[in-house]
């Protein structure tokens, strides 16, 4: 199959050009506006930063191994959390789905780049340097107090203790500036995928003949816009506190801690969906690709996310179950927290539908797609657990809440970002990833999540605290530690595999011609890499399928939607 | 097509039992601080919940996964098969209908239940005969004030038993002097926390005496780690003996060396921080000492209290917990005996 390519009108060739010094491939890189480079640097970036939030999680789970380990200090300790999350989210899961979306979003509506190009550069570069700042804290956070270093908050800072009385030096400065610059660069590049999604689309993709692809970023484009905002506010507002001498979250001064809870988490939660949305949209593409069916229900499924896209703004205080709000507003966040689960529950459904009757093939994308489903139900369904208020007074802060996030993020999110490592890099590179060291990797990785986060959930249960530096022997918790660390060297053999396989393949991989996965979307009808350009003509489509039509000229999609 | 569907129910029943029997054997694994091994009404409250939810989730579990697997293993594409696509289904109306209305009821039924468990445990009233307590957290220990017998203690919480025919809970009033903290002892209620400028309130009404462990659950600076939680609940008349022991004032100094040793503490920054009542110590900021000896923990719970450990601890806070804020006081070899000796008067 590899060696068909199905050509569609207008896709064009261009020879690479030679003969250039690495100073002008450098600059070209630098200055380039190009989508595709820009998301592959999105995606470099991101990889850089999840080898570092990587190490900063195996410090932390080389000092719980044991009880009354004193591997690092608890100062030491401390900064790694806060920036293993913030980094993790920031600088790692939103670059990296920004990055995806940048690359493929154009390719799949026929079209030649972004709607603001420019623009495009400039939210990369600030995300980017979103990054760096952050990183510098760990030589100019200690200020002229001699106090600090990297920040030591916790990745959503809770006030009071951000206030300049218990935060002495620059470091939480560096964390606010970070943040802030680094979510202008999100909502840029935000702006951009809506706006490139509205206005950009070859002739004959009307909205319902969209990849959901196409449609997901769109949804997590709009998210963007929605949840930084208020992000953005509540820095500029713990940045007068710091350094105007205002009181919003000024506590002994009269301000309230409750505040900056709020606008964190009217943040904070409708992030998880901004970054489990693109996680879906890999899915509903790879899942149908692998299976050999179109997306089972394809309206249902725009409808399920459009409706997640708005629930998830809505379920925020289920994060402040122990905060001491009314009875009624519990009652009001578990109803609307379980509702998501709703819309959710419809998409498992459909991708199990879309599976039944195929002929499903277990490449290695497929496998992280299914690994993916089984991981995201159990998340699903510890998130029910949590989102019920009672339950979530005694699992909230815990190490279930820890197990419950990571089960999302690693088990959903990363297994389905694997999966379209190994489906995309070949459209991104021209070669194929290495398959035998792909089922390493998904062995490998499988293995170690389970070891981690299975056994995570059980010192919660049993009463464990997160963003502790230690604990005490005796509680029934020394033995899931162990295990829980163990599970995380794992991981991380399964990691080097990956990072092992991105660089081997890049030179000795397979070629992989323009169609190597047999796939229906507009992206498979370039060359792979694309060129510049894209398309020579833009492509004229008639239904969500545009290769199948071509592939099946007897039985095409079109007579059916 | 019966027998499969009796095989389901099976399975099914098989998982609750599963779950169930977890969550006994986690709640017997001898932790002290088991979600599981509720002993006050709150957490008990929380625990039949919470295995309602699990058997709810469980079954839901049994069934998609099972799903999953089946589909995954069923339609995997066998080698030497025909390379024919396989029928081209887009969707249907009524499998769509069904996968959105089943979802809807449960959470019908669980936001119902969850509703009445929040009601019942959040807006409970305070019966006659209700012990209170005002908890103030602090970086990074615990103070307790009991407003009715007029005495402020530290670290270690004690309540009388309560007899669920005439209940004798323990109303908390919860504040924060400084950052957010989290009080959650496990087997005794879910967690509430302390928030500076934002009162709450939990309650608790032990079935059994006995000690209780938690820890501070929200995290509160360098030193969360080691802000340990113990609740001493003991009978009424245990109780009440403890309380008129609290309202006494310290001891005379019995010999020299302790006398020595007050003379130190009291010459010394110490007092700041630190009361002692009957004597000019009169400071707020660090744990109260008039009755130290009567806690079986320093450093809100980082080591046992004896003579060992607390002439270590006054010596250097920070090598026992660092990020402490109490300071090395730079004491001599001498000054530390007689102080140490002073505290061990501190009955």
């Amino acid at each position: 199959m590899a060696s068909e390519s199905v050509p569609i009108s207008g896709s064009i060739h261009l020879e690479r050009e030679s003969g250039r010094t690495w100073l002008e491939t450098l600059h070209e890189w630098v200055i380039t506006v190009d989508h595709k480079k820009l998301g592959l640097m999105y995606i470099g970036l991101a990889l850089l930063f999840l080898v570092i939030g990587g190490i900063e999680a195996m410090v932390m789970r080389l000092q719980l191994a044991v009880p009354h380990a004193q591997f690092v200090s608890p100062e030491v300790f401390n900064r790694m959390f806060t920036m293993h999350g913030t980094t993790m989210i920031f600088f790692v899961a939103m670059p990296v789905m920004f990055g995806f979306g940048v690359y493929l979003v154009p390719l799949m509506i026929g079209t030649r780049d972004m709607a603001f190009p420019r623009l495009n550069a400039w939210g990369f570069w600030i995300t980017a340097f979103g990054g760096l700042l952050l990183y510098f804290s760990f030589i100019g956070g200690d200020g002229l107090y001699g106090a600090g270093g990297a920040p030591d908050v916790g990745w959503w800072a809770y006030a009071p203790l951000t206030s300049p009385a218990f935060s002495k030096g620059h470091s939480t400065d560096y964390w606010t500036i970070a943040l802030l610059v680094a979510g202008f660069g999100s909502v840029a590049t935000a702006v951009n995928l809506v706006a490139t999604v509205l206005s950009m689309r070859c002739p004959g993709m009307t909205l319902g003949k969209m990849p959901l692809l196409v449609w997901m970023y769109l949804v997590m484009g709009g998210m963007v816009l929605f949840t930084i905002t208020p992000l953005t506010a509540a820095q500029m507002m713990l940045m007068v506190d710091r350094y105007l001498g205002g009181h919003f979250f000024d506590t002994q001064a009269g301000g309230s801690a409750v505040m900056w809870m709020h606008f964190f988490w009217i943040f904070g939660h409708p992030e998880v969906y901004v970054l489990i949305i693109p996680t879906f949209a890999f899915i509903s593409e790879i899942v149908p690709v692998f299976s050999r069916k179109p997306i089972f229900g394809y309206p249902i499924m725009v409808a399920a996310t459009v409706g997640i896209g708005f629930v998830s703004m809505s379920v925020w205080a289920h994060h402040m179950y122990t905060v001491g709000m009314a009875s009624y507003s519990n009652a009001f966040f578990v109803l609307t927290t379980l509702s998501v689960g709703i819309p959710t529950g419809i998409k498992i459904f459909n991708w199990l539908g879309t599976m039944w009757g195929g002929k499903i093939r277990y490449s290695t994308p497929m496998m992280f797609a299914v690994g993916f489903l089984f991981q995201f139900l159990i998340a699903g369904l510890t998130g029910i657990m949590l989102g019920a208020a009672p339950f979530d007074w005694q699992l909230g802060g815990s190490y279930f809440v820890v197990a419950h996030f990571h089960y999302v993020i690693v088990g959903g999110i990363l297994f389905s970002l694997f999966g379209a490592f190994y489906y995309w890099y070949p459209k991104m590179t021209g070669r194929l990833l290495d398959e035998t060291l792909g089922k390493w990797h998904f062995w490998l990785f499988l293995i170690g999540f389970h070891l981690t986060f299975d056994f995570m959930h059980i010192p919660g249960l049993l009463g464990m605290p997160r963003r502790i530096y230690t604990y005490e022997p005796g509680r029934g918790w020394e033995v899931w530690n162990l295990i829980v660390s163990i599970g995380a060297i794992v991981q991380t053999i399964g990691t080097l595999c990956f990072v092992f396989n991105l660089i081997w393949s890049y030179f000795r991989g397979k070629k992989a011609g323009n169609d190597p996965w047999d796939a229906w979307t507009l992206e498979w009808s370039v060359a792979s890499p694309p060129p510049v350009y894209n398309f020579a003509t833009l492509p004229d489509v008639k239904s969500r399928r545009p290769l199948w039509d071509i592939k099946h000229p007897e039985d095409p999609d079109w007579k059916y939607e | 097509m019966t027998t499969r569907a009796g095989a389901n129910i099976r399975l099914c029943r098989c998982f609750i039992l599963a779950i169930l029997g977890l969550a006994r054997a986690s709640g017997q694994t001898s932790s002290p601080t088991s979600i599981f091994a509720p002993a006050s009404t709150p957490a008990k409250s929380i625990y039949g919940f919470s295995l309602f939810v699990l058997a709810v989730t469980a079954v839901i579990f049994a069934v998609v996964c099972g799903m999953l697997i089946y589909a995954a293993v069923k339609f995997r594409s066998r080698s030497g098969e025909d390379q024919k696509e396989p029928l081209q289904i887009y969707g249907s109306d009524q499998l769509e209908l069904a996968w959105t209305v089943i979802p809807v009821l449960i959470v019908i039924v669980l936001f119902m239940t969850s509703a009445r468990i929040i009601h019942a445990v959040q807006d409970a009233r305070m019966p006659a005969g209700t012990i209170e307590v005002t908890v103030i957290g602090h970086q990074f220990w615990w103070e307790y004030q009991y407003p009715q017998y007029g005495f402020v203690t530290a670290n270690e919480l004690h309540v009388p038993v309560s007899d669920p025919s005439h209940p004798t809970p323990t109303f908390l009033r919860l504040l924060s002097a400084d950052t957010d903290h989290s009080f959650w002892i496990p087997r005794l209620a879910g967690k509430t926390d302390l928030i500076p400028n934002h009162p709450n309130n939990t309650w608790i009404d032990p079935h059994e005496t006995g000690t209780y462990l938690g820890q501070c659950a929200q995290y509160c600076g360098t030193q969360h780690a080691k802000m340990l939680l113990r609740a001493v609940v003991e009978s009424r008349a245990d109780f009440d003996r403890w309380v008129s022991d609290q309202r006494q004032k310290a001891n005379e100094a019995p010999d020299a060396q302790a006398e020595e040793g007050r003379r130190v503490f009291n010459s010394t920054a110490c007092i700041n921080c630190h009361k002692v009542s009957g004597s000019v110590a009169n400071g707020l900021f660090g744990p109260d000492l008039t009755h130290l000896m009567g806690r079986e923990t320093i450093g809100s719970g980082a080591a046992q209290n004896n003579a060992a450990n607390l002439r270590a601890w006054i010596q250097n806070p920070a090598a026992i917990k660092p990020g402490v804020l109490m300071p090395s006081m730079k004491l001599t070899d001498k000054e530390l005996d007689a102080v140490t000796a002073y505290m061990l008067t501190l009955r």
